[in-house]
């Protein structure tokens, strides 16, 4: 848990204009998660697809680098929603997510996910094909890692 | 008929200990959010081949033939959570006004997939590795991200009670959507 002071920060976030909105109207939220949902799919096919292959299953008469290269603009589409569709959400319920346990587990691993998507698999696919050793860890630590951040984020709801 | 075998269901033991659960609902619950991503995700993969706008150079049978056998794993895993989620409250789901739209939804998207595999898949390979894929299957894939993300939508909504029965007035297209059993008010 972060030190209690960044409250000020989440009693800010939520008193927001959009945060305020988001929270006043009866339709807003419930519409936005269902939007986030379906980005979610498009962005879990766009990651799965690439993973599977990795481990050795899958579109396997294909280049995991070419998957993920052909991939890259819809994977990108999905979290650019993903992340705004989620900023709005978490505005209108900063506080509750400030004393919610899930949502700093999805804060601390959706940054981990990030980065090791596009920067630590990405650039090893792209550059080139990996081992079958290596392509299994990274297609194995990729599934991991986004399986916590949305199972973490399906949790922020149940507390 | 049914209401009073869905009202019997949910009184059963299992039923009621599933929903009265502190974790287990919330799993069964998370497992069918999570898998959409496999489900629908890899579906959606798929139909944006079928589409013609994505993955130029990768043979539309590469994902109909090694991507799908996942998409099905998906949906099994789907169904069965959707099952267990259904028999936790049987009554409730079955008056809810968006549980219906998804379930029809969820019917006319299993009715494009029948087409397409009984129809367009048939003649694959003479656009197998077309930039484009003939306009059937274009528009099956068209279908399809359009049904299943209205089947998300409506199963998300499932969980707001904007409609409920107990809630009343509705509108009449509402009581009569849902099937709500409304006590005549005298005039």
């Amino acid at each position: 848990m972060p030190p209690e002071s960044w409250i000020v920060f989440f009693e800010w976030c939520e008193a927001t204009a959009l945060g305020t909105a988001v929270r006043n109207s009866m339709y807003a939220f419930p519409l936005i998660e269902a939007t986030h949902l379906v980005a979610l799919c498009v962005m879990g096919g766009a990651l799965i697809m690439v993973d599977l292959r990795l481990l050795g299953v899958g579109m396997t008469d294909q280049e995991a680098g070419k998957l993920a290269r052909l991939v890259r603009p819809w994977l990108v589409g999905a979290i650019v929603v993903m992340l705004s569709t989620g900023v709005l959400l978490f505005l209108s319920e900063a506080i509750k997510c400030f004393y919610n346990t899930s949502f700093w587990v999805k804060m601390m691993t959706l940054p981990m996910a990030l980065t090791f998507t596009f920067i630590v698999r990405d650039r090893q696919i792209m550059n080139g094909v990996p081992s079958r050793m290596r392509g299994r860890m990274l297609g194995s630590t990729s599934l991991v890692l986004w399986f916590v951040v949305a199972a973490a984020g399906r949790w922020i709801g149940y507390s | 008929m049914i209401q009073s075998f869905l009202e019997w269901l949910g009184s059963t033991h299992w039923s009621v200990t599933l929903v009265e659960s502190y974790y287990v609902w919330p799993l069964v619950e998370s497992t069918h959010v999570v898998t959409l991503a496999l489900f629908v995700g890899t579906a959606i993969m798929m139909d944006l081949r079928l589409i013609g706008i994505a993955f130029p150079g990768v043979p539309a049978s590469s994902f109909i033939d090694r991507l799908l056998p996942w998409t099905r794993v998906g949906f099994g895993v789907m169904v069965a959570s959707g099952l267990l989620l259904f028999y936790s409250s049987p009554l409730r789901y079955y008056n809810n006004l968006f549980f219906r739209i998804k379930f029809a939804m969820l019917l006319i998207g299993g009715l494009n997939i029948w087409l397409f595999h009984s129809r367009i898949h048939k003649s694959i390979q003479t656009w197998d590795d077309a930039l484009t894929p003939p306009r059937a299957a274009r528009l099956a894939g068209i279908f399809s991200i359009a049904l299943w993300t209205g089947v998300v939508f409506s199963g998300r909504l499932v969980a707001y009670n904007w409609f409920e029965c107990d809630i009343q007035p509705q509108p009449e297209w509402v009581n009569w959507a849902a099937g709500c059993q409304v006590e005549e008010v005298a005039p």
